[in-house]
C-alpha cells in the first residue's frame, strides 16, 4: 500500500485515429507539488480531462484515494476531492463573484455526507474564499468586470471551494505579467500548505520550476520524464523535444 | 420576496382574479381571451424554466401542449369504451396530461446528452414532427379528420363551463409562476444557471448536470401538457394540425425573449403583452396577423433589449443607482 493519493496505469485516450494519450503512468503523493508540462498537443489538457472524467479514457485505470474511479462522472470525481481550474477560464457569467462560488459550496460541500453548510455559513465561507484571493471588494460583481488575473484567481477559487484533496491547475498563468504570475504562484503555495495536492500544468517555465517538487514531461502522448524538476529538465529526452535534434 | 411568503400571495392573486372576474366580466368573450391569455402564461413559464434558465431552446413546445390535449381526447373517449357513464373529471386529465407530456419531457432530457443548442432545438422540432404523425395515424383520436368533443353540460364551480376553463387555467397559471419562482433562487435554480453559463464547469463544481436536465426537461414538459389538457373542452374540436400548430412554438420562445428570460416575471409579462396584443388584433384586424406581430416584436426586442422587458428595467435601475 503505496501513500499515492492519485494512481494512473497505463491510461490511454484515442480520438479517432490520433493517438492522444499512451500508456501513461502516473503516480501522485498526497501533499506534493506536481508539475505536468510538455509542448502544445503534447496531452497534458487531454491526460487532466481523462483524470477529472471530462474526458473517458478508452484504456487504463485511475484510482483516486484508494478508489477505482473509472467510468465515473465529472461531478462525482468532484465530490470526491478532484478539482480543477480550466485553462480557459469558465466563469459563470450570468452570475456574482459569490453565487459563482456558491454553487460548488451548494453542490460538493453540501452533497457530501455528514456535511451540511447553512445558508449563512455558506455566504461566510463565500466571501473567505474569495478573500482568499483578493476578490472579496469585488463579490457583488459579475466575472465581466474581472481583470485576466482576477478570472483565473476565480477559477482557482471556485475549484478550493469544493474542498478538493487534489487540484489541477491548467495553465493557471497564461497570459499574465510577471507581478500577476507571482501573485497567482503564492496563492497555489497557500492552498498546497492548507494540504491540497496540487499539479500545476503550466507552460512557463520558471513558474513550474519554482513551484513543483516534482516534475513529469509528456511528448506526444506520452510520459518521457518523471523525476526531480532539475533532472527531469536534463533529461536528454525533454531536451529533444523542447529543443530539436 | 422569500417563496415562503410568494406562494400565498400568487395563490391571493389567483382567488381574487377569479373572484373578481366572475363578478364583473359578463360577456363570454373575455373569458375565451383571458384564457388563451393564462394559457399562454403557463407555456412562457414552462418554456423559460427549459430555455432560460437551464439554456437549452425547445421548439417542440407544441408536441408537449398537444400530447397533454390529445391525453384529455382519451380519457374523454375512454368511459364510452368501458361501457361506462362516469367521466373522468378535467382536474384529473391535467394530472394524466401532465404525467404524459413530462413522460415524453424525460424522454427529451436524454437527448441533452449527445446534442447541444442548436441541434438540441432540432431534435425538439423533429419531436414535434414525430409525435403530430403519430397522432395523425392514430385513429382512436381521430387521425388526421380531428375529434369532435362534447363539453359537459354542468360546469363545477357554477357559472358556464368556459369560466371553469377560465378558472382552472388561471389556478395552472399561478401554480407554473409559483414554481418558477421557487426555482428561480433555489439550489436547483443556481444548478440550471450553472448549466446555461457552462455546462463543463457546472460538472466541475459538482453540479449534477444530465440529473438537473432531466429535471428541468421533465418539469417544463409537465407544465406545457398540463396547459394543453383543457384544450379539447376550450375548443370542442381537436385536430392534429391546429393542437401541434407550430405558432404555439414560436411564441412560447418569444413571450420569454420579449419579457426577459432570466427572471420568473419575464415570461409572464411577455405571455401578457403579446397574449393581449394577439387577441386585440384578432377581433380588430385578422387572427392572420398574429404571427407576424409576435415576428416584428421579436426582431425589435433582440435588436434593442436582447434582455427583454426585465433587462431594461434592470439596466435602467443600475444606471439610477450609478447616478
Amino acid at each position: 500500500m503505496t501513500d499515492a493519493l492519485l494512481e494512473v496505469r497505463g491510461l490511454g485516450k484515442r480520438f479517432g485515429g490520433f493517438v492522444a494519450l499512451e500508456g501513461i503512468d502516473l503516480s501522485i503523493a498526497r501533499g506534493e507539488r506536481l508539475g505536468l508540462i510538455g509542448p502544445n498537443g503534447s496531452g497534458k489538457s487531454t491526460l487532466v480531462n481523462c483524470l477529472c472524467g471530462t474526458l473517458h479514457n478508452e484504456t487504463g485505470t485511475v484510482v483516486f484515494d484508494g478508489k477505482p474511479i473509472d467510468g465515473m462522472i465529472a461531478h462525482e470525481r468532484t465530490r470526491l476531492g478532484l478539482a480543477r481550474s480550466f485553462q480557459l477560464p469558465k466563469p459563470f457569467h450570468s452570475m456574482n463573484l459569490v453565487d459563482n462560488i456558491r454553487i460548488p459550496l451548494l453542490y460538493t460541500v453540501n452533497a457530501r455526507s455528514g456535511h451540511h453548510l447553512s445558508d449563512a455559513a455558506i455566504g461566510e465561507r463565500c466571501m473567505e474564499l474569495l478573500s482568499d484571493v483578493g476578490l472579496a471588494d469585488k463579490a457583488r460583481r459579475r466575472p465581466r468586470d474581472l481583470t485576466q488575473v482576477e478570472m483565473r484567481s476565480l477559477e482557482l477559487a471556485r475549484a478550493v471551494a469544493t474542498q478538493p484533496t487534489l487540484l489541477f491547475a491548467d495553465e493557471a498563468m497564461a497570459g499574465l505579467s510577471h507581478s500577476e504570475i507571482e501573485e497567482i504562484l503564492a496563492v497555489l503555495l497557500r492552498l498546497n500548505e492548507q494540504g491540497i495536492t496540487i499539479v500545476l500544468i503550466e507552460h512557463i517555465m520558471s513558474a513550474v520550476m519554482s513551484f513543483s517538487t516534482r516534475l513529469a514531461v509528456l511528448v506526444a502522448g506520452h510520459k518521457i520524464a518523471d523525476g526531480p524538476p532539475q533532472e527531469a529538465i536534463r533529461n536528454p529526452e525533454v531536451e529533444r523535444a523542447y529543443l530539436g535534434e | 420576496m422569500r417563496a415562503g411568503v410568494f406562494w400565498p400571495i400568487a395563490v391571493a392573486v389567483g382567488v381574487v382574479f377569479v373572484v373578481v372576474s366572475r363578478l364583473y366580466l359578463t360577456n363570454e368573450y373575455f373569458y375565451f381571451a383571458g384564457y388563451v391569455v393564462l394559457e399562454y402564461i403557463v407555456l412562457s413559464t414552462a418554456w423559460n424554466i427549459l430555455g432560460g434558465y437551464t439554456g437549452y431552446t425547445n421548439f417542440g413546445t407544441g408536441a408537449f401542449f398537444a400530447l397533454g390535449a390529445y391525453s384529455s381526447a382519451v380519457l374523454h373517449k375512454l368511459p364510452a369504451l368501458l361501457h361506462t357513464t362516469i367521466q373522468v373529471p378535467l382536474p384529473a386529465m391535467i394530472l394524466v396530461g401532465g404525467i404524459v407530456s413530462g413522460i415524453v419531457g424525460l424522454g427529451t432530457g436524454y437527448l441533452s446528452l449527445r446534442l447541444r443548442g442548436v441541434f438540441f432545438a432540432i431534435a425538439t422540432l423533429a419531436l414535434s414532427i414525430v409525435a403530430q404523425t403519430l397522432i395523425v395515424n392514430w385513429d382512436f383520436v381521430g387521425g388526421s379528420r380531428g375529434i369532435y368533443i362534447i363539453r359537459p353540460t354542468l360546469a363545477p364551480l357554477g357559472g358556464g363551463y368556459i369560466q371553469y376553463l377560465f378558472t382552472l387555467m388561471t389556478g395552472l397559471a399561478v401554480l407554473s409562476v409559483g414554481i418558477a419562482r421557487s426555482i428561480e433562487r433555489s439550489r436547483l435554480g443556481l444548478g440550471f444557471a450553472a448549466i446555461r453559463d457552462d455546462e463543463m464547469a457546472a460538472e466541475a463544481s459538482g453540479v449534477p448536470t444530465l440529473r438537473l436536465k432531466l429535471i428541468s426537461t421533465t418539469l417544463s414538459g409537465a407544465l406545457m401538457g398540463m396547459a394543453g389538457a383543457p384544450l379539447p373542452y376550450y375548443v370542442t374540436y381537436l385536430d392534429p394540425a391546429s393542437s401541434f400548430n407550430l405558432a404555439y412554438a414560436v411564441n412560447s420562445v418569444a413571450m420569454p425573449v420579449i419579457g426577459g428570460m432570466t427572471s420568473w416575471i419575464g415570461p409572464v409579462i411577455g405571455a401578457i403583452l403579446l397574449g393581449t396584443i394577439q387577441q386585440l388584433a384578432t377581433v380588430t384586424i385578422s387572427s392572420a396577423l398574429n404571427l407576424l406581430i409576435v415576428g416584428a416584436l421579436l426582431i425589435l426586442f433582440v435588436i434593442i433589449a436582447p434582455n427583454g422587458i426585465v433587462g431594461l428595467v434592470q439596466s435602467w435601475r443600475r444606471r439610477r443607482e450609478a447616478g
